[in-house]
């Protein structure tokens, strides 16, 4: 298996506050991982240095070989590489949402738009929106929202997709419908980076269970291995937490 | 109310309508200019130019209009600054509707949430990108609801152009009251050219504002 | 150079003393009417959120008229009009009074009924459910609520009002600006250039007593987010 995106010795801290502490990943291509851990553990932090929305202190992010954090000018064009969906959807208000699909390849990769337009109704199509394209993002559902979100994520091509705690603002009943977008993404061998509560979600789409507490990689290891025995107290702990 | 003494004064009105509302729109264009500029000043943190924007609203913005026509058109020419009445009602009205603009178009700049810039950052957009596709067009229409107000208030405030001579509406009306005593047509008509005046702007600005309510937030 | 700009008529005699004399006749004009405008748009404010369509029609009008008319057209009609077609004798400070006021009133009745109908519709049903009477919710629940957004706006009411009172001079008032005018006419020859300093110290008069006012409401807004 070929390694697509490398995390290497990262440290991140809030003057005094340390946030990530000497943390390294390796992500292989096709590999979906899942990061869990309590609250302020520092793992959505974690995902947004990965594409540079953090600076970082100490250590590098490669994607495909190339430093793109510490953010520098020449790599900043590599984020589109990293797509990456955010807890409370931020689509473009003032774009429709088959706007909001076709505006980052136009702007971003001059893609035509015939091209690009065709390729977004086909994703909204997967994600199963094809009905809203032409509507304002505030007339659509919040499961809705964050299934364009992950089109909007998609249509730029990119390597590997960061998700972050998609589900968290749904209502529950909404939830359901974007896993399953998700679950069909990794079947379809998308690498993925996924921070979740969602437990059960969690065991069934990673190959791999990264649990952090403190701003340090604690434990990782297979989900059947770690949802049955996990290794580390803490990580006992917090799976415990999750049963009444 | 004497019909005849209204329909003699129509044509008299009717010139300084047109004249008010000219300087007024001159004035308002003025103001808008402005306000793009400085709220792009301030936006940035030009150096030097962000300290002079600051202070050049905080002056306008609390002090009343009639002062500051009275410091362009009798204050300016002493140190040889000499415009005519009509400049000196749009410029005037365009400085003071510059500072009340830099506010409203600031403020709409402002309140574009950071997670659409950090959205867009992912999606690969450049700064300039961002600020053109994204931040622009979110702020333009957060900050309509202000900047028409701001119209409506400057095209009030002509009513102030008179205390400077300029042949308004304002001026019209108290010419005549003065000369003829017919109070209470006078008046009439007074109130009829500014509910001309105004009535449509204020019914065309709910209008606007509900076309472009695009970029409201939350459900 | 201060001779040259025009400065030195500030100085002489009891010049500058009598232009700070019309400035407090503004500012008397401004405290009564923000004082009267408080306490009747709040009324009103009140009013305009119960839902009877007669009321909601009338302060609809109420409203709009003073949106659109210049405040400068219902100083003359209040001043010159009463007088001619209702006989009535208003002093010039009572008319202005009086149209800053129904200025004002619509000012702060918008502003509070903004905010009452900002409160959330929860903040009632919890009230009721523990047992709270409609008073006791308004005077435990509601109106501290809102008087934390409303005391920003009304101290801005009165910068605003402020600036408007140099209106007043227009109707024959002697405030700040009308004294600047007569210090200048009265110093046309011994010093041309008077026009300048008089109207820029009139400038600065006016920011000096709007500005701190403004910068205190801005601070007490941001403190009640």
């Amino acid at each position: 298996m070929s390694e697509v995106l490398k995390i290497e010795n990262i440290y991140k801290r809030f003057d005094e506050l340390v946030v990530l502490e000497d943390v390294s990943l390796s992500v292989n291509v096709g590999e979906v991982i899942v990061i869990i851990g309590p609250s302020g553990c520092g793992k959505s932090t974690f995902l947004r240095c990965l594409n540079g929305l953090e600076e970082i202190q100490e250590g590098k992010v490669i994607l495909d070989g190339e430093v793109i954090n510490p953010v520098s000018k020449s790599t900043i064009k590599s984020r589109e590489k990293l797509g990456m969906v955010f807890q409370n959807y931020d689509l473009f208000p003032h774009k429709t949402i088959l706007q909001n699909l076709t505006l980052a390849p136009g702007v971003v990769q001059k893609r035509k738009r015939t091209e690009t337009e065709e390729e977004a109704v086909n994703l909204l199509k997967r994600v199963g929106l094809e009905n809203k394209k032409d509507n304002f993002p505030r007339q659509l559902s919040g499961g809705q929202k964050q299934r364009t979100a992950i089109a909007r994520a998609l249509i730029m091509h990119p390597e590997v997709l960061l998700l972050d705690e998609i589900t968290a603002a749904l209502d529950p009943e909404m939830v359901r419908e974007v896993l399953q977008v998700v679950l069909d993404l990794a079947k379809e061998g998308r690498t993925m980076v996924i921070v979740t509560h969602e437990m059960e979600f969690a065991k069934a789409v990673a190959d791999r269970i990264i649990f952090m507490d403190g701003g340090k990689i604690i434990e990782e290891g297979k989900p059947e291995d770690f949802f049955k025995a996990p290794k580390t107290e803490r990580a006992q702990k917090f799976l415990q937490s999750f049963s009444y | 109310m004497n019909f005849e003494v209204i329909s003699s004064y129509l044509p008299l009105y009717t010139e300084a309508f047109f004249l008010t509302i000219k300087i007024g729109w001159i004035g308002i264009l003025i103001a808008l200019s402005i306000g793009i500029l400085g709220a792009f000043i301030l936006h940035f943190n030009i150096p030097v130019l962000s300290i002079i924007v600051k202070v050049y609203v905080e002056l306008f913005r609390n002090t009343p209009l009639l002062v500051q026509l009275f410091f362009i058109y009798f204050g300016l020419p002493k140190l040889g600054i000499v415009i005519s009445v009509e400049t000196c009602g749009a410029v005037g009205l365009g400085l003071l509707g510059g500072s009340y603009m830099t506010e409203a178009f600031r403020s709409g700049l402002e309140a574009v949430p950071v997670s659409q810039t950090e959205s867009a950052q992912s999606l690969g957009f450049s700064k300039g990108q961002i600020f053109r596709c994204i931040i622009l067009p979110q702020a333009f229409s957060i900050s309509v609801p202000a900047v028409l107000a701001n119209v409506i208030f400057l095209l009030k405030e002509t009513s102030v152009f008179s205390a400077i001579s300029l042949m308004d509406l304002m001026f019209t009306a108290k010419d005549l009251i003065g000369l003829y005593y017919n109070t209470t047509e006078c008046l009439f008509l007074l109130v009829v050219f500014y509910i001309v005046m105004l009535l449509p702007v204020s019914y065309l600005g709910s209008f606007i504002e509900k076309k472009v309510r695009f970029a409201q937030f939350g459900d | 150079m201060i001779e040259r700009l025009g400065f030195d008529v500030l100085f002489k005699g009891s010049n500058f003393i009598r232009l700070l004399e019309g400035l407090g006749i503004a500012l008397r004009i401004s405290i009564i009417s923000v004082v009267i405008s408080i306490v009747l748009g709040i009324v009103v404010g009140m009013l305009m959120t119960i839902k009877n369509p007669i009321i909601k029609a009338i302060t609809r009008i109420y409203l709009e008229i003073v949106r659109i008319m210049p405040q400068m057209v219902l100083l003359f009609i209040v001043y010159f009009g009463a007088t001619k077609s209702l006989g009535i004798n208003l002093t010039a400070e009572t008319a202005s009074i009086i149209v800053f006021s129904f200025w004002g009133t619509a000012e702060m009745a918008d502003l509070v009924r903004g905010s009452l109908i900002s409160i959330p519709v929860i903040q009632y049903e919890s009230s009721a459910a523990l047992g709270l009477t409609k008073i006791q919710t308004y005077i435990y629940v509601i109106i501290p609520q809102t008087i934390r957004r409303l005391i920003p706006l009304s101290i801005n009411l009165i910068t605003r009002m402020i600036k408007t009172t140099s209106l007043v001079m227009m109707i024959g008032i002697v405030e700040v600006l009308k004294v600047g005018q007569q210090i200048i006419e009265a110093n046309r020859k011994a010093s041309p250039n008077a026009a300048f300093g008089v109207f820029a110290t009139v400038f600065l008069l006016y920011f000096l007593a709007c500005w701190p006012i403004s910068q205190f409401s801005k601070y007490l807004e941001k403190r009640a987010i």
